[in-house]
């Protein structure tokens, strides 16, 4: 396989797509206070109800939506044990991913080495034509787009919106936002379930275009990343796009290197993006990154009378 | 109107109450669950929780089977808990029981044919070490550079998982295997073969090892200084402060603990049990110890307990497979049930629930 730029940047778009949108939702559920720790359950979950609603209706449209609905159902347990029961978030996220594997593999028995129908690539008219970039950049399925477009309304909705100036000050401090009068929980539960149901689209992307098909733990660690990216974003949208797109590249690369067979252990490439997003975490870290999280991020919230 | 009142403490009743209703409340939604899949509910119910002890077409071989399972589970369980209890989330525990599997089959397989009489022991050293060291690159990039200990432990999992598919199909392959994957068999290798120490009774020194785990973590916790610390700095961060608890010194004690502990489970199972080193032969015990430890409330005797349930789900769940075929993935998302429920039951040692009757409040 051919190792060059032009050949390069639409496969790692479309490889960064999935963490884009866990990690995206995810930055909405940390900026409202809320450390949800299940991306990995909840992009794994949209990954087979996703692929279930495609195979049943015949349209990636609908499965798309079956895998946000999956992943917002699961959410939905989370946002119900972390802000109505005040479990501890931690351990309730992990407990989301470990029961979601799991169920997504009860789910998906019957799945197995189906094919599910294509997604069919949008070209742009007009910026398509353009030599070069336009095979590059506007020949993408609908998800690639969406996700940019959701980066962008991310972004002014959290930073022009009234809603988004109180769901950040809800995840700063939850005791003065209450105080003023916002209802924490609620507006905590709305985070949690656009977390979910972003999670479940970029679940729902792997098995429906990645990939495409459903195979048993197939986020392989994804939905781990996309939390990480955030880290590693301080909180911000566009950087959460520049280290989706350095993780899809890396993604990319080793695939390419992985089928060009170069003479390199098929283990070291393998483990490479896992490699790469540790060693991001420390530069960032070490830089300080961490003084950017929410001030209430994982705390739970529970108003006393 | 409900709504919640937190108690001054938490109530010493329900938080022995919680983990059993949890037990209950998955047991009713896991035979919802088996009826959906076409089971007959209470047959699945009781295959997987009263026939590997009572049956006696079973039992004979599940029994053992019990140790065998719940040994890994609470020497892992115990190391988690103490981090648990100190807010430091070590969740990359499996990654650390493959590296220990690593390091201590490595060095057999390094030794063979060789017959040493002290190569067990030095084994469990090594296992021990390779599972520290796996533990310790989060611990020491969280106290270096502040970076998130969840997140690096976790990803090292995967890491460790491809080093672990590596070995099996390079460096550590058996080379009389005929080019399967899969190392030597130390069930075959007499001074590396951690055996049965009572025939047919399941117990290994690696149930040996859980055990005095299990007292070693009970008389820290009760008794010892650094245990008062692990439990302060959870449970009032500030106060640990304020007493003079060096953060970073508790998090790679923490760390390092549960990794040891994480390794050396992995040795005694590969040098045990499962014999060799292969792509599967961990069963994500260390996933499982995660809910085994919050099961047990991260209290020692809890975790002993929590692991023998844990333990028992896992072989009546192999049961259910063979005798009603029902999926291993069911058993798996009853075994996250199981957590769900726990920490759902949890609100009410926090909290009291208040019926407001009117316009009171």
């Amino acid at each position: 396989m051919d190792i060059s730029l032009i050949n390069l940047i639409p496969l790692l778009m479309a490889a960064s797509t999935p963490i884009l949108l866990a990690g995206l939702g995810e930055l909405v559920v940390e900026k409202s206070g809320v450390l949800n720790l299940g991306v990995e359950g909840m992009m794994i979950t949209g990954a087979i109800t996703g692929f279930m609603a495609a195979v049943a209706t015949g349209s990636p449209t609908l499965g798309f939506l079956g895998g946000a609905a999956g992943g917002a159902v699961l959410a939905l347990v989370f946002g119900v044990l972390t802000q109505g029961l005040m479990s501890n978030q931690v351990a309730t996220g992990l407990a989301l991913t470990l029961f979601s594997l799991g169920l997504s593999a009860l789910l998906g028995q019957s799945f197995v080495g189906l094919k599910p129908p294509v997604t069919p690539e949008l070209h742009i008219p007009v910026l398509s034509d353009i030599p070069v970039l336009g095979p590059m950049l506007f020949e993408h399925d609908g998800m690639v787009y969406f996700s940019l477009v959701a980066l962008a309304a991310v972004w002014a909705f959290l930073r022009y919106s009234r809603p988004g100036l109180i769901l950040r000050a809800v995840g700063e401090n939850h005791a003065a936002a209450h105080a003023l009068g916002y209802k924490v929980t609620r507006i905590r539960i709305f985070a949690i379930l656009f977390g979910g149901a972003m999670a479940g689209l970029g679940g729902a992307y792997l098995s429906l275009v990645r990939v495409p098909q459903w195979t048993e733990g197939m986020t392989a660690g994804a939905g781990w990343i996309a939390l990480a990216l955030v880290v590693f974003a301080a909180w911000r949208p566009f950087p959460l796009l520049i280290g989706a797109y350095l993780f899809g590249g890396i993604t990319v690369l080793q695939l390419n290197m992985q089928a060009a067979g170069v003479n390199v252990p098929v283990e070291l490439l393998s483990m490479s993006p896992y490699l790469v997003t540790i060693l991001v975490l420390v530069v960032m870290s070490a830089a300080g990154a961490a003084a950017g999280a929410p001030g209430s991020l994982g705390r739970a919230f529970h108003a006393s009378r | 109107m409900i709504r919640l009142e937190r108690r001054p403490a938490p109530s010493k009743s329900w938080t022995y109450l919680a983990p059993l209703l949890a037990v209950l409340a998955t047991m009713i939604a896991g035979a919802i669950m088996f009826a959906l899949l076409g089971k007959d509910p209470f047959l699945a119910i009781k295959t997987i929780f009263w026939d590997p002890i009572f049956s006696p077409q079973f039992g004979s071989y599940s029994r053992p089977q019990l140790l065998i399972k719940a040994g890994p589970l609470i020497l892992i369980a115990i190391g988690l808990s103490l981090g648990f209890r100190a807010g430091i989330w070590n969740i990359g525990a499996e990654g650390q029981y493959i590296m220990g599997a690593l390091a201590g089959a490595g060095l057999a397989l390094a030794l063979y044919p060789m017959e040493l009489p002290i190569l067990l022991p030095l084994m469990v050293i090594a296992g021990a070490l390779g599972g520290w060291a796996w533990a310790m690159i989060p611990g020491l990039l969280r106290t270096m550079f502040n970076t998130n200990e969840i997140l690096v432990s976790l990803l090292l999992v995967y890491v460790a998982e491809q080093i672990l598919s590596a070995a099996a199909v390079g460096f550590l392959r058996n080379p009389e295997g005929g080019g399967f994957p899969g190392s030597r068999n130390l069930q075959g290798y007499p001074s590396a073969h951690n055996a049965e120490i009572i025939a047919n009774s399941g117990i290994h020194w690696g149930v040996v090892a859980a055990l005095i785990a299990v007292i070693a973590a009970y008389v820290l916790l009760q008794r010892h200084v650094l245990g008062f610390h692990i439990k302060l700095a959870g449970e009032a961060p500030r106060a640990a402060k304020l007493a003079g608890v060096n953060p970073a010194r508790l998090i790679l004690f923490c760390m390092g603990v549960s990794g040891t502990l994480a390794g050396m489970a992995g040795l005694f199972e590969v040098a045990g049990p499962a014999g060799k080193i292969s792509i599967d032969f961990g069963a994500g015990y260390g996933f499982t110890a995660i809910i085994v430890a919050f099961l047990g409330r991260l209290h020692p005797v809890g975790i002993l307990l929590a692991g023998l349930l844990m333990a028992l789900t896992y072989i009546g769940g192999e049961l259910a497979q063979l005798m009603l075929s029902l999926p291993a993935a069911a058993i798996q998302a009853f075994q996250g049930m199981l957590l769900f429920f726990l920490l759902a039951f949890d609100v009410f040692s926090h909290y009291r629930l208040r019926i407001a009757t009117g316009r009171a409040a």
